[in-house]
């Protein structure tokens, strides 16, 4: 069984609570993950500029070179894990059982944090629209077009509190350490397995170890992280984006309610786009919020879902170590039966129709000894303003929803990942002066394609530096 | 027999006499209090004859802390105490009506007792004290200035409304929650910079801690400011919070000793630190005014072994109070007897397993 002891600037800390981690499936203990209290973090807090010390004398281009070692070590090489070590195999082994996300996730998701490590040169590039290193190193400088800019850090560590839905979120806080920015992490109590070990990734890539700070516990210690570090990220649902709104020290991640839209130039042409709503819809067991949980088009909507619904309708739960398993497990007790019961009370409305119930034999809720599942459902509405046409839940589930073009951007609402399906040049400008809509693709992009070079609800640079004046002679007369 | 055992016999054969003579209190139609008076026609067994031992309380009917929502309050007063003057504690009272304890001289005794436990070293008698705490109807406040006076000392004292914290809590509203918080924390600091000899306090530990991190912040400490001595309680109180304390938030200096209780039962001390305890926390109840008892999840009159995890369940039995058993919200393990307190305590004390999830803890 694997001890997982809290890491303070680096260091192991064990502390005199641990929780224990179990088989979702089996119940089987996993692991004792070592718990921290929020005083212990609110007392570290304070000494936080020593993580950021400890970067700012390692030189950019220098931690770009240990974020791609990382990447390479995290990918493929047998790493410390607590008081044990793990191979890649036997760490999505663990992660799956854990989190109930199918072993084929955990490596899919495997790939594309190291992909974000592995590019971290081209990210910073895009991200900061090519600050040369030397200006973000030494907080000013001149740009190759004679302009002074200046760059100040707005936090020594970037705060988080990680979620258990899906360990492709971590790609979100790797930028952070080349930008040298330490980090103060609190875990997910499920999914802690990424954090730990991108950081022994780190580590044995050479980056100082005090440079992250490791936090498993309740939430205590997830209110020390969110009110004494400057800079803050969280992710939860609806109600925790609505407790952040507005505060300008915390990055708030909610539910995506990412979409596809198709245009009425194409509508016609649907079945060409059938393959990239199923995968919008269905990709890492539609945990994400960059998957769609909407798929809105003026007509055809029942062929749609009825098309949607033959493809994602049959499938069910398989083993989790099974390559084609491609649903994951519910392992909050109550969790699935509650959405089972909130989606069956809204097909009960007038224009709601479930389309996969015919292909699923059997039902949405599959209820096993120590965790659930749901299969995949696809609801048909017959406007936007029924019941369950804006909805998203954390399994395949989608509602295809009938909406005259003009109406569409507004009845939307806030969408994360738009996809447009559009070469009507009037919808295509009015999409892009959409303001609810947060990453758009026009075009045929799945809604989980993310080009890691693009920001990701907000620029992490902008949160994390602030561009402010600066000279340092006067300027011309005028 | 052993020193230790002596001891624990004895303590039994007190609790035993105690107990009778409390039953034979509460019970009896010149002294009993109208609520166990009509309660009792409702047993099947007459409490004045067929108690006559501690172990004899489990004919009583599990005690009901509903019962103590609603008035009149009147109707816990024991005839023997009639005339004195009585006060109302309550506890809970975000939603709905309060539960409701009458006490006449029972939190100044309980708080005496407390008291001989303290050590003198880091709890000198003649300093002035600092309450950090709610007031309001609660007890603690009155209590706490009580101790202070006793050990000869004046309680300075702050407020916190609990039930307007809980409330904010659910609504969401973090940011005025910290900012009640740091109204409050703003009067401690203001307090113990005026030089008014204040050595000893008591704290919950939100509220410790939220003053020695401003403490820290302001570049000084508990210790800095004169304060040698805190008694804290509540579940919140856990080993690691014990350990951060002692090594990293307050400092070799400054003794802190953990406390549990509430308004029914009063206060249960904990063991005098050793190391060797690895920052274990035990309780022990101020037998025989109070028992604590660990017992099964499924059986609550019967007693788990030691070292196994069971359900809180307490016991009062003073001239003003009598609960013959009322279970707790808390769960923990069973732990042996002290020599300093020869009875059965509990340690790892935390919300029980069932309610935890519902339960809003550690507010103040």
């Amino acid at each position: 069984m694997f001890e997982i002891p809290i890491l303070r600037f680096g260091q192991t800390y064990e502390s005199m609570e641990k929780q224990s981690v179990v088989h979702f499936d089996t119940g089987e203990p996993v692991a004792q993950l070592h718990q921290a209290t929020g005083a212990m973090v609110k007392l570290d807090l304070k000494k936080s500029q020593k993580a950021r010390d400890a970067l700012r004398a390692v030189p950019i281009a220098k931690l770009i070179d240990i974020c791609k070692a990382a990447a390479r070590m995290y990918l493929e090489e047998t790493l410390p894990c607590g008081n044990g070590s793990l191979t890649p195999a036997e760490f999505c082994r663990l992660q799956s059982a854990t989190t109930g996300l199918p072993e084929n996730m955990c490596a899919a998701n495997m790939r594309k944090n190291a992909f974000v490590l592995g590019h971290m040169d081209e990210v910073l590039d895009a991200l900061t629209r090519g600050l040369p290193y030397e200006i973000m190193e030494k907080g000013y400088g001149k740009e190759s077009r004679g302009v002074m800019v200046s760059y100040q850090a707005t936090t020594p560590v970037f705060g988080m509190v990680l979620p258990n839905n899906s360990p492709g979120v971590h790609t979100l806080w790797l930028p952070a350490i080349p930008m040298q920015i330490g980090l103060c992490i609190k875990p997910g109590s499920q999914e802690f397995w990424t954090p730990y070990r991108i950081t022994e990734a780190f580590f044995k890539a050479g980056l100082p170890r005090e440079a992250i700070s490791v936090y498993p516990g309740g939430h205590d210690v997830g209110g020390a992280v969110m009110t004494d570090c400057q800079r803050a990220m969280i992710f939860g649902g609806q109600t925790t984006v609505d407790q952040h709104a507005g505060n300008p020290k915390i990055s708030v991640h909610g539910p995506g309610f990412s979409k596809v839209i198709l245009g009425d130039d194409v509508v016609d042409r649907w079945e060409d786009y059938l393959d990239l709503m199923v995968d919008s819809v269905f990709a890492n067991s539609g945990r994400s919020c960059i998957n769609a949980s909407g798929i809105w088009a003026s007509r055809h909507t029942r062929e749609i879902a009825d098309a949607i619904a033959q493809r994602l309708g049959p499938v069910v739960p398989l083993p989790p170590n099974d390559p084609k398993s491609a649903l994951a497990a519910f392992t909050t007790p109550g969790a699935a039966e509650a959405m089972n019961a909130q989606i069956d009370e809204g097909c009960q409305a007038d224009g709601v129709t479930e389309m996969t119930a015919k292909y699923r034999n059997g039902p949405r809720l599959e209820k096993r000894e120590r965790c659930d599942y749901l299969r995949p459902t696809v609801i048909h509405c017959t406007g936007p303003d029924v019941p369950l046409a804006n909805t998203e839940y954390m399994f395949p589930f989608v509602s295809v929803v009938e909406c005259p073009q003009n109406k569409m951007i507004a009845q939307i609402k806030q969408t994360l990942v738009g996809t447009a399906l559009t070469d009507d040049a009037k919808f295509k400008q009015q999409l892009l002066d959409a303001t609810n809509i947060d990453r758009l693709n026009i075009g045929p992009v799945k809604t989980v394609q993310l080009n890691w070079l693009q920001p990701h609800e907000g620029n992490i640079v902008d949160f994390l530096f602030r561009n402010r004046a600066f000279q340092d002679t006067p300027p011309a007369a005028h | 027999m052993s020193q230790l055992a002596e001891l624990a016999a004895k303590a039994k054969s007190q609790l035993d006499a105690h107990t009778y003579e409390n039953v034979q209190w509460h019970f009896h139609e010149s002294t009993g209090s109208p609520f166990w008076l009509e309660k009792a026609k409702t047993y099947k067994f007459d409490p004045l004859k067929e108690v006559k031992c501690f172990d004899d309380l489990k004919k009583f009917p599990h005690f009901e802390d509903e019962w103590l929502r609603g008035g009149p309050i009147s109707r816990w007063i024991p005839k023997g105490l009639a005339g004195k003057p009585a006060y109302v504690f309550e506890t809970g009272g975000t939603t709905g009506i309060p539960k409701s304890r009458m006490v006449i001289e029972d939190h100044w005794i309980d708080y005496e007792n407390f008291s001989d436990t303290l050590p003198d070293e880091y709890f000198p008698r003649g300093a002035n004290w600092l309450m950090l705490g709610p007031s309001g109807p609660r007890r603690l406040r009155l209590a706490v200035e009580h101790l202070a006076q006793y050990r000869g000392g004046i309680c300075f004292c702050v407020d916190l409304d609990p039930r307007w914290v809980v409330k904010l809590l659910k609504k969401g509203k973090i940011q005025e929650a910290e900012d009640y918080k740091a109204h409050v924390i703003d009067q401690a600091v203001t307090i113990l910079s005026a030089n008014h000899n204040i050595q000893c306090a008591f704290m919950t530990p939100k509220l410790l801690e939220a003053l020695a991190m401003r403490l820290l912040d302001d570049g000084t400490s508990i210790a800095e400011s004169g304060i040698k001595g805190i008694f804290a309680g509540g579940t919140e109180f856990t080993p690691q919070w014990y350990r951060t304390c002692r090594e990293e938030l307050l400092g070799p200096d400054v003794y802190i000793t953990p406390t549990y209780g509430n308004t029914l039962m009063g206060l249960a001390c904990g063991k005098p630190f050793d190391p060797a305890d690895n920052y274990k926390i035990t309780y022990y109840a101020p037998q025989p005014r109070a028992v604590i008892e660990t017992v099964e999840f499924k059986d609550y009159n019967q007693v788990v072994g030691y070292g196994q995890t069971g359900r809180v369940k307490l016991y009062t039995m003073t001239k003003e109070l009598f609960i013959p058993g009322f279970m707790e919200r808390d769960e923990g393990e069973r732990e042996k007897p002290h020599e300093k307190f020869p009875w059965d305590g509990i340690s790892g004390t935390r919300p029980f397993h069932e309610y935890a999830k519902t339960t809003t803890v550690g507010v103040y």
